[in-house]
């Protein structure tokens, strides 16, 4: 198989796009993709600052890099959930964060330990408060988005930026179409608009097939954490995908007609232009004035003990490392030069 | 007449040892596996489905599904 542009040995076939090419075509059109989707969807512009989460995973840390390799002012979140299941997952998350931090000198990244901030790792917390049937991911979830909306707005990020691929996000909507969500449905779109004390949500990747974002990974030399979360086994999510790539493998184009005929269907034929979203009051919770559909403490505070919630603001200032070299959070706009 | 080489392919923890000859998208389907959803690398580079494995090759399959619950 030739490569398109130059005839070259290809390294991948995208049979979606009838298109093969080679290392270094890929890697080109990656990132030219990448900067024409941000223009497509309007996600943000080169003056606003963007905070990337990070898992540690392909999608997260290619993400990072290719903001960076376009010229944005991109840089990082990292929530370490406090999870071993047996292959010190975290831990060897974490690793690979530092690592690409160290080989991207000048950028930040804000790294929030929940076990070291709240006293108690994800899995422990969600013991504690019996959410999510002996699974820790829905408590993971909540605290996920209560902490990077956090950050990005108490750091001045007006834009977070996820890895989300077209497979999650097909398969997100395979699963809100199944159960009809028509909330979800509604809502469900390469970027969230700013609002409520939110920061504008964005999904640079959401027309990637998760093969071409792994690909651009390995061809970038992205040392990522291949294993996935021990808790994920059996998620519904991956059941999906699965499902999904089975009607790829025999219809080629089948996951990104199915993503964009639900996307035009939204922009250009009204679907859900005349959906009203059932008005809920929003208060500001007590303590941290995040949104929260009740008066009182929003689900996120809820969690934690009185005295984790009663520490100095001081306790909650995330750890800062700045272009490989680790600082005091008192110390975060040190630089390294 | 020495045995022909084999290819050594490596999934995570799983590994197994085929005979050279067959494609990278013949040896995931050879494997159950679908070529959505799982890359091929020989001897660390990354190669299209159609890449002849050759004897003494070293394939890592890379799983490319993640994925949290939904």
């Amino acid at each position: 198989m030739k490569c398109r542009k130059c005839r070259e040995k290809a390294v991948i076939n995208m049979r979606q796009h009838k298109l093969a090419l080679c290392k270094p075509h890929y890697l080109e059109w990656f990132v030219e993709q990448t900067e024409r989707f941000i223009k497509k969807y309007k996600m943000f512009t080169r003056d606003e600052r963007v905070l990337v989460a990070v898992s540690g995973g392909k999608d997260s840390l290619a993400l990072w890099d290719v903001l960076l390799k376009l010229g944005y002012q991109a840089d990082g979140f990292y929530l370490r959930l406090g999870i071993d299941g047996g292959i010190r997952y975290s831990d060897e998350s974490y690793e690979k964060i530092k690592t690409f931090v160290a080989e991207h000198p000048g950028t930040q990244l804000h790294v929030v330990d929940a076990k070291e901030m709240y006293g108690e790792s994800i899995p422990e917390v969600a013991q504690r408060s019996r959410r999510g049937r002996g699974k820790p991911c829905s408590v993971c979830g909540l605290i996920k988005r209560h902490e990077m909306n956090r950050i990005a707005h108490d750091l001045g990020y007006p834009v977070l930026a996820t890895g989300h691929n077209l497979d999650d996000e097909a398969a997100v909507l395979f699963s809100n179409t199944l159960h009809w969500q028509v909330g979800y449905l509604a809502r469900q779109y390469p970027v969230l608009p700013e609002g409520n004390g939110f920061a504008r949500k964005v999904k640079p990747f959401c027309r990637f097939y998760e093969r071409e974002t792994a690909a651009y990974a390995l061809l970038a030399g992205i040392d990522y954490m291949y294993e996935e979360c021990p808790y994920s086994e059996g998620a519904n999510t991956i059941y999906y995908k699965e499902l999904l790539n089975k009607l790829e493998a025999e219809r080629p184009g089948a996951k990104l007609h199915f993503y964009l005929s639900f996307l035009r269907a939204k922009d250009k034929e009204g679907l859900f232009a005349n959906w009203e979203e059932k008005k809920v009051e929003l208060h500001a919770c007590e303590r941290c004035g995040q949104p929260t559909s009740a008066p009182g403490l929003c689900a996120f505070c809820r969690l934690w003990p009185e005295d984790v919630l009663n520490k100095p603001s001081e306790a909650f200032v995330p750890l800062t490392l700045i272009g490989g070299l680790k600082t005091e959070p008192s110390e975060e706009n040190a630089t390294t030069s | 007449m020495s045995e022909q080489e084999k290819v050594k392919v490596v999934l995570r923890r799983q590994e197994w040892e085929v005979e050279p000859g067959m494609t990278a998208k013949q040896l995931l389907q050879h494997l159950g596996l679908n070529p959505q959803s799982y890359l091929v690398t020989v001897n660390g580079e990354l190669v299209s489905e159609d890449t002849r494995l050759q004897p003494g090759d070293f394939v890592r399959l890379v799983a490319v599904i993640s994925g949290g619950r939904g």
